[in-house]
């Protein structure tokens, strides 16, 4: 399987969005950066996959530079 | 219980120097360390000669190896001292990761029975090189070990290699044919050569100590990440022979080692994780650590082994560990050369299986370091995370790393490897070291499948396989079942299957057949060995 990089979060995605800025309300720099750790570890793992892993890490390291 | 006792070796003036007649061996090997010493006697077990000289004359002194590993084990024991050393030592299998006073991860090294060699013993590395030494005296027409001689330089031409070397009564010149470095992490033949030891030093430093007391902890591997008595850093705690503990503590890449070292500042800290229990401090030192490699391991005639090849850090056990996979590893094949059985090009294979065993080693042990030690920031950041999801979410106690200790090195893309004609699907590959079991002999004596395998080519046969009538020279069959050794607890079928496989000196399975001829046999064995003569 390749990654996705079409829309695949449905009608929810404005949504999730919103709820990923709230998780990090009150926290502090640190703080943030755990959660962000955290939550990556986590998604990691449940796609398990680590071509598409890899994919993720090369795509979200080439935007930097857009 | 009796404590270790450092005696010095003799030192007795070599032959070059006193008169007598000159010794001549076709191997000179540099540095009696456990790698040196081990691949003497590996040499020997072939029929080959060897000089063993060293600039001391006493076992490594103080705190340093301490885990051993069942496949160190096993190449020790086909040495002649793994039964020893097991006897010694303390056997665990079980690690525990703690982060602050609790428990988030433990795990088995060894989950299955029917070994030989459990997962790890605890032994310290002077009882280690101790019975080496007693050992090297078994093959005393084949094995001269020379204490206080100290190998001042090295050169080498077509046809050999010579040594300068130094010792209390003047200086004299060895010739042979080919040199092992074996002169530990700061090889003087190294430098000499001008290789560049490639790779990082990592700034932490870490307080090593070792203790004697009585104690009841249990033979496991303790890891914490920031317990209570030692806020913020982590610690490691493993039972050694006689009652030793050794206590490993991070200290933070800003400490001063002489400060850390001195008592007032050892003994309170060590008094807050032994719980009060009486304790004397037997060693302690400061330790900072590097993983690196040279590029290449072989040069013509001089060949470095052990740490003169590559360092890691110690939190995986891989130094020790690594070396004696290096010694397994280049001793056949040395022999072999040496006596003409086998071309000296066999010795490339050594080369490349063991920068990728020592490359294995490098990965692990930094990533290793940089989950203990991570740079403030993101890395801390992810660091922390997996301890925390560590709590209460499986799968993020695997990726806490406190250490990936020392398995056998997988040699599945080795230029060596022959055929692997399909057959069962079983958990032994072609390229693995052989996987032990429990046999019995024809008189229906218990004994192990490692001890049938290895010093020699082995064409090994399970279950209802079939061998080819004749063998080619060189090669001696072992058969499990239908007449040979029995397959005393059906491990073998488990683990092997009904299947032909070829097995090298070193142990390792090079190539695997369902129902193979003469020629296919012979023509793996041509791979292993170069070109063997006929
Ligand atoms: C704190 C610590 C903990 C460790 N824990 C483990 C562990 O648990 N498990 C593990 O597997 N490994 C461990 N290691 C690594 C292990 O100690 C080494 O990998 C091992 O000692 C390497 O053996 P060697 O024979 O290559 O080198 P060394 O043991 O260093 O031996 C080299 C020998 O060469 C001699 N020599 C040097 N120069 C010359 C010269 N010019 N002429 C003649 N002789 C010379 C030296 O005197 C020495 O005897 C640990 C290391 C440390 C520091």
């Amino acid at each position: 399987m390749a990654l996705k990089t079409e829309f695949n979060l449905g009608t929810d995605s404005d949504a999730l969005f919103n709820e990923l800025l709230q998780a990090h309300e009150g926290l502090s720099r640190e703080q943030s950066e755990q959660l962000n750790a955290g939550l990556i570890l986590i998604m990691m793992n449940h796609i398990g996959e680590s071509g598409i892993i890899r994919e993720a890490v090369a795509r979200a390291r080439a935007a930097l530079d857009a | 219980m009796a404590r270790y006792q450092f005696e010095p070796f003799d030192y007795v003036t070599p032959p070059e120097l006193s008169g007598a007649a000159s010794a001549s061996a076709p191997v000179i090997i540099v540095g009696a360390g456990p790698i040196g010493l081990a691949a003497a006697i590996d040499l020997a077990t072939h029929g080959v000669a060897s000089i063993v000289v060293d600039d001391n004359n006493v076992v490594s002194v103080g705190s340093r190896a301490i885990c051993w590993a069942k496949r160190s084990l096993e190449i020790f024991d086909r040495l002649g001292v793994g039964e020893r050393m097991l006897e010694k030592g303390v056997t665990w299998k079980l690690g525990r990761v703690y982060r602050g006073d609790r428990e988030v991860y433990n795990f088995d090294l060894l989950p299955e029975d029917g070994h030989k060699f459990p997962a790890f013993i605890n032994l310290q590395q002077y009882y280690v090189e101790q019975f080496l030494v007693e050992r090297c005296a078994d093959f005393p027409d084949l094995i001269d070990v020379r204490f206080k001689n100290r190998v001042l330089s090295v050169g080498q031409d077509e046809t050999g290699v010579t040594a300068e070397i130094d010792t209390p009564d003047g200086a004299y010149t060895l010739r042979g044919e080919y040199l092992l470095a074996c002169d530990g992490a700061n090889s003087r033949i190294r430098r000499q050569f001008g290789l560049d030891f490639e790779g990082r030093h990592f700034e932490e430093r870490f307080l090593i100590a070792d203790v004697e007391m009585e104690a009841d902890f249990p033979s496991e591997r303790w890891f914490w990440f920031a317990p209570t008595f030692h806020p913020g850093q982590s610690a490691l705690l493993h039972k050694q022979p006689d009652n030793i503990y050794r206590i490993d503590l991070q200290l933070g890449p800003d400490a001063d080692p002489e400060e850390e070292k001195k008592p007032e500042n050892v003994i309170p800290r060590i008094e807050k994780i032994v719980g009060g229990r009486p304790f004397k401090l037997d060693w302690v030192s400061v330790y900072s650590f590097n993983c690196r490699r040279i590029d290449r391991f072989v040069h013509d005639r001089v060949i470095f082994v052990g740490d003169s090849a590559h360092v890691v850090s110690p939190f995986g056990a891989r130094g020790g560990n690594g070396g004696m996979h290096d010694v397994d590893n280049l001793c056949w094949k040395l022999a072999g050369v040496v006596t003409g059985d086998a071309a000296p090009g066999l010795l490339e294979s050594y080369n490349d299986e063991r920068v990728h065993g020592a490359d294995e080693n490098i990965r692990n042990s930094s990533w290793t370091s940089r989950f203990m030690s991570p740079e403030p920031g993101i890395e801390m950041a992810f660091r922390n995370a997996a301890l925390s999801l560590a709590v209460d979410t499986a799968f993020a106690r695997r990726v806490v790393n406190a250490g990936r200790l020392s398995v056998p090195c997988q040699l599945a893309d080795s230029p060596l490897n022959g055929d692997d004609a399909g057959g069962p699907e079983v958990p032994q590959k072609v390229g693995m070291v052989a996987l032990d079991a429990p046999l019995s002999d024809r008189d229906g004596r218990p004994t192990w499948l490692m001890n049938q395998l290895g010093g020699r080519f082995v064409c090994l046969v399970t279950g209802d396989a079939e061998a080819p009538a004749d063998l080619p020279g060189g090669v001696e069959l072992v058969r499990i079942g239908r007449g040979g050794f029995g397959d005393a607890e059906g491990h073998v079928q488990e683990r092997y299957g009904d299947a032909v496989y070829l097995v090298r000196p070193d142990q390792h399975v090079a190539a695997r057949w369902v129902a193979p001829g003469v020629d296919d046999i012979r023509a793996a064995l041509a791979r292993c060995a170069a070109t063997i003569a006929a």
